[in-house]
């Protein structure tokens, strides 16, 4: 039915940053923080590199470690149980791009929805229960969504702990704000 | 044929390929049952629905279980580009996946190789992982809202979570943001921008767009996105052009949502049953 013009793989045009582009950097103080993660993230079978900052980091040590950008919230919980801190979690392609910080905040009545960069959640005013969770991509969503729709705000858990993907850390932002929003009710 | 390639939040669900169908609030694939309420399940029962007004039920499901930790969405790669032929496949979409540029590109290679190109829709995780690659042009119909119309907009960010501000802002209108998106590479042949009012566009700029009827709580209600997504797909793989079958979609999802009468705590599921009465009335007004 759909017979669209052929073209192979030779003339396909292949982006150079393309393969780097779902990267990130992790930043520490000291050298020894960057071989104590490498060893920690190596032994969980994480594929990553250890390689010189980018010229746009001005803080930190002369090493830092390249790993998969979209699992960084899982990344940075795996470190933190071994009390490993980055100074900064930068993106490879933009060193300088920070995390969303920018909320948007839809009052529906009997219902107050926030949103932080792709994801939406919403509650119930009166109960404080979670009525829907909406947007993001990640296949993390689902299950976020499956674990925390119909609980409270306070029975439900914490995106930022059991998400694993920056959709779940963006649902993390908008369930921090969701409560700060809640204080203000 | 319809395939949909996407994931299911359950880690004990293995890679699934088969046909799907609709039983009650449940997507059945190789006799597992999947609640419709999630993610790919609920574009898969949108679009189950929109293919049985037209006498058709095939769709093909390549489905594995991931939470977010990428090892469904790997297996499901490594199947479509080493074990399977993608043969017969008219319309492809691909959904929750975990954005991944190098199996993004193995398996868009794949698909481009084939002698009769499908038509490649995508949404969610694998059109993050389009855009990241700088292959999105390669793509017939991206689906995204509006915190995924910036990030396509935003030429730096690798995820819509590093979109930036001035960018994410609200003042910025849907056509500027489409426009920026096509400067840099950012979009696939033709968009549709989901929300208050759905967007269809392509380089040349608006096509087409469905404001009404308007119902607030669908911004609320998880899956909408997802199910105007499948019923888009679905009209897509009978025949119908896609703006046509995007501005078809988006009134039949409106339609569908209006007659559920959708607080912000409706479920998707509550929807989907609509979407039969929902694709009949579209059809009949249609000129």
């Amino acid at each position: 039915m759909f017979n669209f013009s052929l073209f192979k793989k030779k003339d396909i045009p292949r982006h150079e940053s393309g393969s780097r582009a779902g990267l990130g950097i992790l930043v520490f103080e000291h050298t020894s923080d960057v071989i104590q993660a490498e060893k920690r993230l190596r032994s969980e079978g994480w594929d990553i590199r250890v390689m010189g900052p980018p010229p746009e980091i001005q803080t930190g040590c002369d090493l830092v470690v390249e790993f998969p950008l979209i699992e960084q919230l899982n990344i940075l919980r795996l470190l933190e149980g071994f009390d490993i801190k980055p100074l900064q979690v930068v993106p490879v392609t933009g060193p300088l791009l920070k995390p969303v910080d920018l909320f948007q905040i839809k009052d529906f009545g009997d219902f107050l929805m926030v949103r932080a960069a792709n994801m939406k959640l919403t509650i119930e005013k009166k109960t404080r229960s979670i009525v829907n969770i909406s947007g993001g991509g990640c296949p993390d969503v689902p299950y976020l969504a499956a674990e925390m729709v119909g609980k409270t705000l306070s029975e439900s858990p914490r995106p930022l702990d059991i998400g694993h993907t920056l959709c779940g850390y963006a649902l993390g932002l908008a369930f921090e704000e969701m409560h700060k929003q809640c204080l203000l009710l | 044929m319809l395939a949909v390639v996407g994931t299911v939040p359950d880690l004990t669900f293995d890679l699934t390929v088969g046909q799907v169908c609709l039983s009650g609030d449940q997507v059945v694939i190789n006799g597992q049952h999947i609640p419709v309420n999630r993610g790919t399940s609920a574009l898969i029962g949108a679009a189950f629905q929109t293919l049985s007004i037209f006498g058709k039920s095939e769709i093909t499901a390549f489905l594995a279980g991931d939470i977010g930790l990428g090892s469904g969405s790997r297996k499901i790669y490594h199947h479509l580009v080493h074990d399977h032929a993608l043969s017969g496949i008219e319309t492809i979409v691909f959904h929750y996946l975990q954005p991944d540029v190098d199996w993004h590109n193995r398996v868009l290679f794949k698909l481009t190789d084939l002698e009769n190109r499908p038509v490649m829709i995508a949404d969610a995780g694998f059109m993050y992982a389009a855009k990241m690659s700088g292959q999105a042009a390669d793509y017939d119909l991206f689906t995204p809202d509006a915190g995924e119309l910036a990030f396509l907009a935003d030429e730096d960010a690798p995820h819509p979570f590093y979109t930036r501000g001035f960018i994410l802002h609200t003042d910025n209108t849907v056509p500027d943001l489409v426009q920026r998106a096509y400067q840099h590479d950012n979009a696939a042949r033709y968009l549709l921008v989901k929300g208050a009012t759905d967007y269809i566009m392509d380089q040349t700029g608006l096509l087409s767009s469905v404001d009404g009827p308007s119902t607030e709580a669908m911004e609320a209600i998880g899956g909408t996105g997802d199910t105007l997504t499948g019923i888009v797909s679905a009209l897509i793989s009978v025949g119908m052009d896609i703006p046509d079958a995007a501005l078809a979609g988006a009134k039949i999802n409106r339609l569908a949502g209006l007659a559920a009468c959708p607080t912000p705590a409706t479920q998707i599921a509550q929807i989907i049953a609509k979407i039969p009465e929902a694709v009949r009335k579209v059809l009949k007004d249609a000129p």
